[in-house]
């Protein structure tokens, strides 16, 4: 891989994140009495989008939003206009992955969807985040952050719904924990703008929708195992290599399992919700490949796994498949949504780096150009640990950008223990283990479900 | 702005600690209370609804068929003890201080100090209105284990990595 790439300037990164940013600001203090400072953010954001087709629109919206008077369907633009400016960021991110990595990008391109369900929910969803765009983040207080309960309540059942439902969960639960906003001395601003605006977007009939595109028969190769999770919900995706059966090129592709879950089922918990739904996360933790049959999949790359189109098969070393699959194949399309930076996650192989740790930052200098690693986003409930990726020769990682810089989050690594080489991977215990701190960890999880079933049981159908 | 500021993948909560729910099957921070759910230790059918409110610390606990707790009388009940104990464990004392707004110094501070600095207050005590909400609150909790699992992918969880920094 090309490092000295990713420490290079990226012309006009700086300026559309300055728009962002000045949007973002406006959000911070709220649009319910707008100051010059505020109108100047909103006016800025709008003349970064001028040159586009939604231009017009936009420009109509910050000028009611910097009049305190914009309706649900301004705050819809202004999303918009952020939406594409940090997709912009994203295109150009991408390009100087794809030439630093040297892999062949897919010619596809993701359909535009269509589609429409739950509307009076999506609208009462619009309305929630409209009145927290008026309080802004300073001005939130709990009867404010309240307002999405019922909504998520009443969307959380319905798989259509399922990503505004899990965005709106994870942003609610985070700003009542921050409330009031008047007392907090920082603000996650860029953050919680990315997800104001993202799930004001899903609140668009159709707009969440991933259409299946076809489906694909050949052998699945896993690299590695990424995990996300906020305190009601929890996602595992594994990303491998596909070799289609009939001889094409491989691509690379992901399977995701997801669930929502209570708080308090945490560590090797979130293992067990996920386990029973996909048999690739054992097959994972197995080393194993699988054989898929007609499995379905979308244009983004993304299989919608059913356990009746997949069977184990042959042992594959993950390291293996990094090393000779990984370089030919295929990068997928991104739907249109997905442009953003913080949704880059590209597999990608690294070895012959020197570790580096620094205080609490570890650094792989990889042909002379230093790449931040990630070590916080590997998952406690696994065998893989900040030490053993410092002490790692080689390294399977997800590629990413965050706040000004790329890093790799790591997924696997090759080290020696005891004199002796092994691969360890951060989702190791995805189907199950041995490792005495996993049992124990797996023993707490089944006796916390156990009391929580027990209630629910005893309470909640009456 | 710093880089937490521009990160959008900046950790605002630390993840829940594990902890045994047997005694205290819920508590979360939440509408200005610690509140939560306590199994009656006699009765399997019964539990208590508990609460403090955050700054004044005025403190209310019942049945959930809104019976009077006969411990909660002047101070706290044990029902309201467990509560504080198991906040800690799932949201660490500092979180759990910070939230009541209850003023101790660093080193000291734990389950504790916590319930012994707002009991010399003298709280007063609560209505139970508070306790409907908080029951149904805890079956809309214990409700998300029965939810369905999808493979559908969920795009927007990339904003939610896990951390390795604890409560």
């Amino acid at each position: 891989m090309r490092a000295d790439l990713l420490v290079e300037n990226i012309a006009g990164l700086d300026e559309a994140l300055t728009a962002v940013d000045a949007f973002d600001r406006a959000l911070v203090t709220g649009l319910l009495r707008p100051q010059p400072a505020q109108a100047a953010g909103l006016t800025e954001l709008a003349n970064a989008v001028s040159g586009t087709p939604l231009a017009a629109r936009v420009a109509e919206a910050a000028d009611k939003a910097a009049a305190g008077s914009a309706g649900e369907d301004h705050f819809v633009a202004l999303a918009a206009a952020r939406t594409a400016l940090l997709g912009s960021v994203h295109d150009a991110l991408m390009a100087r992955v794809a030439e630093a990595s040297g892999r062949p990008r897919g010619a596809e391109t993701a359909p535009a969807p269509g589609g429409r369900q739950g509307a009076n929910l999506l609208a009462a969803a619009r309305s929630w985040l409209s009145d927290l765009a008026r309080a802004g983040w300073q001005g939130i207080d709990h009867d404010t952050v309240s307002g999405a309960a019922h909504v998520v309540s009443a969307m959380l059942p319905d798989p259509a719904l399922r990503r505004l439902a899990t965005l709106l969960d994870g942003l609610a639960a985070e700003l009542a924990a921050s409330c009031p906003g008047s007392a907090l001395e920082r603000i996650p601003a860029r953050r919680w703008g990315d997800l104001w605006s993202r799930a004001m977007l899903l609140t668009l009939p159709g707009v969440a929708d991933a259409p299946v595109t076809g489906t694909v028969t050949g052998r699945l190769l896993p690299l590695g195992i990424d995990v996300q999770e906020h305190a009601t919900a929890v996602q595992a995706q594994v990303h491998a290599v596909f070799e289609p059966a009939d001889g094409t090129a491989p691509r690379l592709v992901r399977a995701s399992v997801s669930v929502p879950k209570p708080d308090t089922v945490v560590g090797a918990g979130l293992w067990q919700l996920l386990r029973p739904h996909m048999s690739l996360l054992a097959a994972v933790s197995d080393g194993r490949s699988m054989d898929l049959a007609e499995m379905p999949v979308t244009a983004e790359g993304d299989l919608l796994w059913s356990d009746e189109h997949a069977r184990p098969s042959e042992p594959a070393d993950a390291f293996a498949t990094a090393r000779v699959a990984l370089p030919t194949a295929i990068d997928p399309a991104t739907a249109p949504m997905d442009r953003h930076p913080a949704r880059i996650a590209v597999p990608v192989f690294l070895e012959g780096y020197a570790a580096q740790r620094d205080d609490e930052a570890l650094t792989f200098t990889v042909a002379g150009h230093p790449l931040a690693v990630d070590t916080d986003r590997i998952p406690a409930a696994g065998p893989l640990t900040p030490e053993a990726v410092a002490a790692s020769g080689a390294c399977i990682g997800l590629l990413r950008w965050d706040a000004g810089t790329y890093r790799v989050q790591p997924l696997a690594v090759e080290t020696t223990v005891r004199k002796k080489a092994v691969a360890i991977h951060a989702g190791g215990w995805a189907g199950g283990t041995t490792d005495k701190a996993g049992v124990r960890s797996e023993k707490a999880a089944t006796d916390a479900v156990a009391v929580l079933r027990e209630r629910a049981g005893r309470l909640l159908r009456k | 702005m710093s880089d937490w500021e521009r990160s959008s993948t900046a950790r605002v909560t630390a993840p829940s600690r594990p902890r045994k729910l047997a005694k205290v099957p819920f508590v979360e921070l939440a509408d200005g209370r610690l509140q939560g759910v306590v199994s009656s230790g006699s009765d399997i059918e019964r539990v208590y609804v508990s609460s403090v409110a955050a700054g004044t610390y005025a403190f209310a606990c019942s049945t959930n068929n809104n019976r009077p707790c006969g411990g909660a009388r002047g101070s706290f009940c044990n029902h309201i003890q467990a509560l504080i104990n198991e906040a800690v464990l799932q949201y660490g004392a500092d979180r759990v201080a910070r939230y009541l707004r209850v003023d101790i110094a660093d080193g000291d501070i734990g389950a504790q100090t916590i319930t012994a600095a707002m009991s010399s207050t003298r709280p007063p005590q609560a209505d139970t209105k508070a306790a409907a909400p908080v029951f149904s609150r805890f079956l809309r909790h214990l409700a998300y284990l029965e939810l369905a699992p999808t493979t559908a992918p969920l795009p927007e969880m990339q904003w939610f990595p896990p951390t390795r920094q604890v409560a």
